[in-house]
C-alpha cells in the first residue's frame, strides 16, 4: 500500500510540487500562478532538452560515420552546447544593408513563439497538460501552420537569393506535407472521437493481457504512423527532406543571413518543432504517457512520455545519418502521388475499422487492403521511375 | 472582458488599415495576417475554439501564404514607381463602402431576425462535427465538390503540355 | 518492395553506430593533438632553406639568384642580395641572401620555388602546425627561421635528399676533377714552358 502511494506521488510529483508552491499565494492568484509555473517549466525544460539533443545528435552522427564526435568540452563533450551558446551570444548580430530590418527581426521571434505554443496542449504525463483544450489537436496544427509564415518572413526579408529560394522551398514543402500530417491525424480522431489530446491518450490507456491498446498496433494505426512520421520529417525540415536548408545548393536556406543569437533562435525553433511533433506523434499513435506493458505502469507516466519522445528524436537522427537528400521534384511527387493517396486510403480503412465492429474480421480486411495498396503503389511508382539524366523543359 | 475586446478590435482594425495603407506589397500581406490573427483571437474571446483555431490554420497557415506566394511569383515585391494609389481609387472606395454596407446590414438584420440568446450555448467541437455531417452535409458536399473541381483545374493548368513533334 | 533500400541503409548505419563502440579498427579518425598519424614521406607544406655543415649562416646553399622570388605565383618571397661574396659548397665565390623572408599567410604551398631552384637550396617541409597568435610579425619567416640542416632534410624526405646529395656530390666531383685537370694542365704547362721564355699574347 505504502509503495503504491509512493509511486502515485512520484507520478504526480510535478503537479504536487506546483500545488505546494501555489498554495503560498492568495486564492485569487492561484490559477494564474499555476499556469505561469507551467509555462516557465516548459520554457526552461525544452531548451535544456534541445541543448542535450544537439550533443547527442553530433555524437550519434559521429558514431554512425565511425567518428567520435565532440568530446573536448567537459566530460565526454557534454558541455559543448554551453560553448555553442556562449559563441552564438557573443557573435555580432549582422543585419544585411538592404534587408527589411523589422521583418528580419520579427521572423525568428514569431517562429520560436509559435513553436513554444505547441507544447501547451501536449499531455506530458497523467494530468500534466498545460491547457486541456477541447480542440487541442486543431490548436497544435494551427500553431505549426503559422511557423510557415515566419519562415517566409525570414527568407524574404533577408534580400538574398538563397534565403528566398530556401523560404519558397520550405513553404511549398511544409504546405504539401501539412495536408498529410492533418489527414493521418484525422484517422486517430475518427477512432478516439475527440480532438482533445488527453482524451486521445485516455482512449489508448488500457491493456489486453499485458499488451497496450496503442493505435500503432492496429493496421490503420501503423499505416497512419508511418505516413505521420514521413510528414513530420518533412514538416520539421529534417534530412532527407532538408531541401530548404540544403547546404550544398542554398548555403543555409532561409536563415543564411542570420547570425549570432537570431540564428540560434532558428536552430532552437527547428529542434523545438521536432520535440513538439514527436510529442504529438507519441500522443496520437504511441499511447502518450501510458506504459508499454501493463506490469510497467508503476513507472511515472512522464518518464514514459519523455523516453518515447527521445526515442523518436533518435530515429530522426538515425535517418539523418543514413539517407541522402531528395530533389525538389522527387519531394513533391512523393507527397502528392504516394503519401497523400495512401493517407486518404488509410482514412477509408479507418472508417471500415470503426464500422465493422469487434472481431478478427476487421483485422484481416484492413491489413489486406493496406498491404495490397502499399505493394501495388510501390510497384507502380517504381516502374514509372525513369532513371537517367535530368531533362529540362525550357532550358534546351 | 470589454477591454480585451477593444484591444483585439484595435489590433484587427490596425492590421486591416495597414494592409491598405502600407506602401510595400509584402508588408501589406503581412499586415493582413495581423488582421486575420486579431479576428481569430476575437473568436477565441467569444469561446469559439473551433472557429478560432480554424481561422488561424486556414487564414494564417494557408491564405496568407497563398497571397505572399502570388505576390512573389507575379510582380515581384518591388515598389511601383508611379505611387501606390491607383487612379481609380474612388471606384474602389465606392465598392468597399457597398460591401461594408451589405455586411453591416446583414449583421444588424441577423440580430433582429434570429431569436435572442441570453445564455451563450456551449458548443463543443463534437457538436460542430455532428452538425457538419448531419444537418449541413449538403453544403459541405457542395463545397467539397467545388474544391475538387478547383484542384483538378489547377492540376490541368500545371500539367506538362504534350510534346509536339519537331518539324 | 518500396522502402526496402531505406531499411537496408538504416541497418548499415546501425551496424556502424554500435560497431564503433566495440572495435577500435572501425574508427577513421584519431584524437589529433594527443595522437598523430605519422606524416608520409611525400607530404609537403611550406618551404625551408637547406644549409650544409654546422653553421646555418655560412652553410646556406642559397645564392640569392632571385629566381624563386620571380617565379612565386603569390609573390610571397622577399630576397635581398648581398654586396660581398662567399664561397659555396664547391668553393666558387657566390652572393648570398642578406634577407630571405617568406610570408606564411600568402604562401600557397605550390612548390614552384623548389622546382625552379638551380642550387637545391629551397625544399618543402612537412611541418604543418604553423598557426600563431601574432598575425603580423609571426607569419613572416626570416632566413634564420627558414634554415634547416641537410640532416633534417634527410630525416623528412630521405629518398629525395639522398638523390639530391648524390647529384650535388657528382657536380662537386666534376668541378674538382676539372679543377684538378686544370691545375695539372697548368702545372704541366708551367713545367713544359719553364725553360723557354714565357709566351707573349695569345699567339703560338
Amino acid at each position: 500500500m505504502a509503495t503504491s502511494r509512493l509511486f502515485t506521488n512520484l507520478d504526480q510529483i510535478f503537479i504536487l510540487l506546483r500545488n505546494w508552491l501555489v498554495d503560498f499565494l492568495p486564492a485569487a492568484l492561484r490559477p494564474a500562478a499555476g499556469i505561469v509555473l507551467g509555462v516557465i517549466t516548459i520554457v526552461c525544460l525544452f531548451p535544456g532538452l534541445f541543448a542535450l539533443t544537439t550533443v547527442f545528435e553530433r555524437k550519434g552522427l559521429g558514431r554512425i560515420q565511425n567518428r567520435l564526435g565532440p568530446n573536448r568540452v567537459g566530460p565526454f563533450g557534454f558541455f559543448q552546447p554551453v560553448a555553442d551558446g556562449i559563441k552564438s551570444l557573443t557573435k555580432e548580430d549582422i543585419v544585411p544593408f538592404s534587408a527589411n530590418a523589422v521583418v528580419h527581426f520579427l521572423a525568428p521571434l514569431s517562429l520560436v513563439v509559435a513553436v513554444f505554443m505547441e507544447f501547451a496542449v501536449l499531455p506530458m504525463g497523467r494530468n500534466m497538460v498545460l491547457v486541456d483544450l477541447n480542440a487541442g489537436l486543431l490548436f497544435f496544427f494551427s500553431m505549426s501552420a503559422s511557423t510557415e509564415l515566419s519562415v517566409f518572413m525570414a527568407g524574404w526579408s533577408s534580400r538574398n537569393k538563397y534565403s528566398l529560394l530556401g523560404a519558397m522551398r520550405a513553404v511549398a514543402q511544409m504546405i504539401s506535407y501539412e495536408v498529410v500530417l492533418l489527414l493521418s491525424s484525422v484517422s486517430v480522431v475518427m477512432i478516439a472521437g475527440s480532438l482533445s489530446l488527453p482524451k486521445i491518450v485516455d482512449a489508448q490507456n488500457s491493456y489486453t493481457g499485458i499488451f497496450p491498446h496503442w493505435y500503432i498496433f492496429t493496421p490503420w494505426g501503423l499505416a497512419g504512423f508511418v505516413m505521420y512520421a514521413i510528414a513530420a520529417t518533412a514538416e520539421t525540415n529534417r534530412s532527407p527532406f532538408d531541401l530548404p536548408e540544403g547546404e550544398s545548393e542554398l548555403v543555409a536556406g532561409y536563415h543564411t543571413e542570420y547570425s549570432g543569437f537570431k540564428f540560434a533562435l532558428f536552430f532552437l525553433g527547428e529542434y523545438l518543432a521536432m520535440f513538439a511533433i514527436s510529442g504529438l506523434g507519441t500522443t496520437l499513435f504511441l499511447g502518450g504517457w501510458s506504459a508499454p506493458f501493463s506490469f510497467l505502469t508503476f513507472i511515472p507516466s512522464w518518464i514514459w512520455f519523455f523516453s518515447k519522445v527521445m526515442l523518436s528524436i533518435f530515429v530522426f537522427i538515425w535517418m539523418r545519418g543514413t539517407l541522402p537528400r531528395l530533389r525538389q521534384d522527387q519531394l513533391m511527387n512523393f507527397a502528392w502521388k504516394f503519401v497523400l493517396p495512401f493517407t486518404l486510403l488509410n482514412l477509408f480503412v479507418t472508417a471500415l475499422w470503426r464500422f465493422m465492429g469487434d472481431g478478427w474480421m476487421r483485422w484481416v480486411v484492413c491489413t489486406v487492403i493496406l498491404a495490397a495498396a502499399y505493394v501495388l503503389m510501390g510497384r507502380l511508382s517504381m516502374r514509372n521511375e525513369h532513371f537517367g539524366p535530368r531533362r529540362y523543359r525550357y532550358a534546351e | 472582458m470589454n477591454a480585451l475586446f477593444y484591444l483585439l478590435a484595435a489590433i484587427t482594425i490596425c492590421g486591416g488599415l495597414a494592409a491598405v495603407m502600407l506602401k510595400h506589397l509584402v508588408h501589406c500581406a503581412l499586415a493582413t495576417t495581423v488582421a486575420f490573427a486579431g479576428l481569430a483571437l476575437l473568436y477565441l474571446q467569444l469561446d469559439a475554439q473551433f472557429a478560432g483555431f480554424a481561422q488561424i490554420l486556414v487564414y494564417i497557415g494557408a491564405v496568407a501564404i497563398l497571397i505572399v506566394f502570388a505576390i512573389l511569383l507575379t510582380r515581384g515585391a518591388d515598389l511601383p514607381k508611379e505611387g501606390v494609389f491607383s487612379s481609380t481609387w474612388f471606384v474602389g472606395l465606392v465598392i468597399a463602402a457597398g460591401v461594408f454596407a451589405v455586411l453591416a446590414w446583414a449583421v444588424l438584420e441577423s440580430v433582429r431576425a434570429l431569436p435572442q440568446h441570453n445564455a451563450v450555448p456551449a458548443v463543443t467541437v463534437h457538436d460542430i462535427g455532428n452538425a457538419l455531417v448531419g444537418r449541413y452535409v449538403l453544403p459541405l458536399e457542395i463545397v467539397a465538390l467545388l474544391l475538387t473541381a478547383a484542384t483538378i483545374g489547377a492540376v490541368i493548368v500545371a500539367m506538362h503540355e504534350k510534346e509536339r513533334p519537331k518539324p | 518492395m518500396l522502402g526496402e533500400g531505406i531499411l537496408k541503409g538504416m541497418a548499415e548505419t546501425a551496424k556502424n553506430f554500435f560497431g564503433s563502440y566495440v572495435s577500435k579498427e572501425r574508427m577513421t579518425t584519431v584524437e589529433y593533438p594527443e595522437e598523430r598519424i605519422p606524416t608520409i614521406e611525400a607530404a609537403r607544406v611550406f618551404p625551408f632553406l637547406v644549409y650544409d655543415g654546422a653553421d646555418w649562416e655560412a652553410g646556406l646553399r642559397c645564392v640569392a639568384c632571385q629566381i624563386c622570388e620571380k617565379e612565386c605565383p603569390p609573390k610571397c618571397i622577399y630576397i635581398d642580395k648581398s654586396k660581398d661574396k662567399k664561397p659555396d659548397y664547391v668553393g666558387k665565390q657566390q652572393f648570398y641572401p642578406t634577407r630571405f623572408d617568406i610570408d606564411v599567410s600568402v604562401c600557397m604551398s605550390c612548390q614552384i620555388c623548389v622546382e625552379v631552384c638551380p642550387f637545391e637550396a629551397i625544399k618543402m617541409d612537412n611541418e604543418f602546425e604553423l598557426a600563431t597568435d601574432d598575425r603580423f610579425g609571426g607569419l613572416l619567416y626570416d632566413r634564420k627561421q627558414l634554415a634547416r640542416s641537410n640532416e633534417y632534410y634527410h630525416s623528412i624526405h630521405p629518398t629525395e635528399a639522398s638523390q639530391v646529395d648524390a647529384r650535388l656530390g657528382e657536380e662537386k666531383a666534376k668541378v674538382e676533377a676539372k679543377a684538378k685537370a686544370a691545375a695539372e694542365a697548368a702545372a704541366a704547362k708551367t713545367a713544359a714552358s719553364a725553360p723557354p721564355a714565357p709566351p707573349t699574347g695569345g699567339g703560338s
